[in-house]
């Protein structure tokens, strides 16, 4: 790929007058490499954008690159809520327009193949990009082949996942909103670890909540593989028993083996469950960028171990993996994955520069989750970074036992401002 | 500010920079830790409050006093706790520096 040299020298000196010091020491970083250095990320979601734009800020003569294959950035966060008929598509829906302004250049393409000994990614397109850092954003594969007859009933729209947001999603809602009164809508919770712990159940809630309100008599029917409640189980157990009593039936270690899109059913160890809609969620793993690099090293090969004070990969060099597809005791959450970037970029520029990595002392993650149409409550934690045991946990975070008003209005703040840190 | 005198301070720990200039590299990614909810900038759309411009001195007593739990939260006792007096200040320096 080729920049335009004198527009990317205009745009490093708008941004150097604020970033004093790592202005001058990445100047150093820059010397030392000859020419500026280049990070290409891989995929334009929470942890992609957010780095990119941190790169910028903290390491001005850094040349970014993002490959993203998708026109506009649909968030997960919320898309529950488009469910329960609170939210659009459209309000979920954000472009990366305001990337390029940073002096960020976006490809649109998607990374097929990537040569770590070269340090270069190939494009579906047919091209690729060299790179002195590569960050590897890709969220998760989603393991449809581990469920039986997943992909013909999934190809004849008669089930989604709807784990990553986007047409699945509208489909979720168009299929709820043509289930008749009475009708059985069920849904499964893979396995941990997945993509966002509280998610699945935070569903259950806004389905209930658009049932409740739309088609009293429908019954919601939640097939769960872990062997019980993976998240916030004080706050969903409230909320399923005062708002909705007697209309969620909770199922532990029920994970579907198979579905059967023509007859409308559900197999579990136990039984053929019944369905009017199904949205079985398979089981997932890091996002398919990283077993191109060699990077799914954990001890299953399925998820990415890094060195958590620069997410550089344990095991392959220059390769920092950031967000879902990271295995550690940081949760899976799109907060979680704007603090790795965060992270992870002011490692990049330190390391840049010839020097160690920043240990950054201290991080935190929040989930908010609807409870209904009027509460929210949330989980929140801080971890301190140790040497040896990575981040650990404090002891003084936790989870509301009970939903609130403010909580969701907090909640949908929330949302505003973590797009607008990713894509403003 | 020199160059060699920015290099001096970005040597030393955040703690010891209260009052710098620019904050050093490891406060403002401890900082912008919490932008995910405080928005960019420390500029936030809707209920969450903006951070950037508040005074330094306001700053670490609001955080001193969700930690204590001596001013009511719905959620930054969780954060607060888990933080440094130290670290409340550099962050107070960083935050009123915003514009
Ligand atoms: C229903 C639901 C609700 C959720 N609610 C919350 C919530 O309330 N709060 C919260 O914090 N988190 C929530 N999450 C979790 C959050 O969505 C994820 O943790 C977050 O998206 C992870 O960010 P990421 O950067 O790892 O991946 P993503 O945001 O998924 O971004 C990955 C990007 O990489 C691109 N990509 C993948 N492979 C390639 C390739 N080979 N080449 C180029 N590009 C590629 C993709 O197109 C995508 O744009 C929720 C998730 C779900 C499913
Ligand atoms: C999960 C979202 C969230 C995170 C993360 C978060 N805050 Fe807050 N913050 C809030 C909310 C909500 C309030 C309003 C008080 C309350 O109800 O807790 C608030 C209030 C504040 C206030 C009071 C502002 C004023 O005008 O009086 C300060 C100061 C503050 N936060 C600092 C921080 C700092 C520093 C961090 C990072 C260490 C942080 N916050 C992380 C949500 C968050």
């Amino acid at each position: 790929m080729t920049i335009n040299r004198r527009d990317f020298l205009k745009v490093s000196g708008a941004g150097a007058a604020s970033t004093l010091i790592t202005g001058c020491a990445s100047q150093g970083g820059a010397s030392a490499m000859k020419g500026n250095p280049k990070v290409v990320i891989v995929g334009a979601g929470f942890g992609g954008a957010t780095c990119a734009k941190y790169l910028r800020k903290w390491g001005p003569n850094i040349e970014v690159t993002i490959v993203e294959p998708n026109d506009n950035f649909v968030s997960c966060p919320i898309s529950n809520w488009v469910l329960a008929g609170m939210k659009s598509m459209n309000d979920i829906t954000h472009g990366y327009g305001n990337l390029s302004k940073h002096g960020i250049k976006m490809v649109k393409d998607y990374v097929v193949g990537v040569d770590t000994g070269k340090r270069e990614v190939k494009l579906k397109s047919g091209s690729s990009l060299s790179y002195d850092r590569l960050v590897l954003a890709p969220g998760v594969e989603v393991l449809t082949d581990s469920v039986g007859g997943y992909k013909e009933a999934e190809a004849a729209g008669k089930v989604v996942h709807a784990w990553k947001a986007g047409p699945q999603t509208a489909h979720l809602r168009k299929q709820l909103e043509a289930m008749p009164d009475g009708g059985v809508f069920v849904m499964s919770v893979p396995t941990a670890p997945y993509r966002c712990p509280p998610g699945p159940y935070e569903r259950a809630c806004m389905v209930a909540s658009y049932f409740k309100k739309a088609k009293p008599k429908s019954k919601i029917i939640l097939l769960d593989g872990n062997p019980d409640i993976a998240s916030k189980k004080g706050l969903f157990m409230w909320a399923w028993n005062t708002h909705y009593p007697g209309m969620i039936e909770y199922r532990a270690n029920n994970a579907p083996r198979a579905v059967d899109g023509n007859k409308m059913i559900v197999s579990t160890e136990f039984d053929d469950v019944k369905a009017d809609v199904m949205n079985v969620v398979p089981k997932q793993r890091a996002g398919e960028v990283c077993g191109m690099a060699g990077a799914r090293n954990d001890s299953a090969g399925v998820w990415c171990t890094v060195k958590l004070d620069s997410f550089e990969s344990t095991t392959v060099p220059n390769v920092h993996i950031i967000g879902d597809s990271v295995l550690s005791n940081l949760p899976k959450s799109g907060h979680m994955a704007t603090n790795h970037a965060k992270i992870a970029a002011a490692s990049i520029v330190e390391m840049l520069a010839g020097r160690p990595p920043i240990s950054v002392p201290v991080v935190a993650n929040t989930c908010y989750s609807a409870t209904s149409d009027t509460t929210a409550g949330y989980v929140a934690n801080v971890f301190r970074f140790d040497k040896e045991k990575g981040y650990v946990t404090q002891p003084d975070g936790g989870a509301t036992g009970q939903g609130d008003e403010i909580n969701l209005a907090y909640a949908e703040s929330w949302a505003q401002n973590i797009w607008a840190e990713a894509l403003s | 500010m020199h160059k060699k005198s920015i290099l001096l301070i970005a040597g030393l720990s955040f703690a010891a920079l209260g009052t710098a200039h620019a904050a050093d590299l490891r406060t403002q990614a401890i900082s912008a830790t919490c932008l995910s909810c405080h928005g960019p900038n420390g500029k936030s759309g809707g209920a969450i409050p903006s951070l950037a411009g508040l005074e330094k001195g306001y700053f670490v007593q609001a955080m001193k006093d969700f930690k204590s739990g001596a001013r009511p939260a719905s959620i930054m006792k969780k954060h607060a706790a888990g933080y440094t007096d130290a670290e409340f200040e550099a962050m107070g320096a960083y935050f009123a520096s915003l514009k």
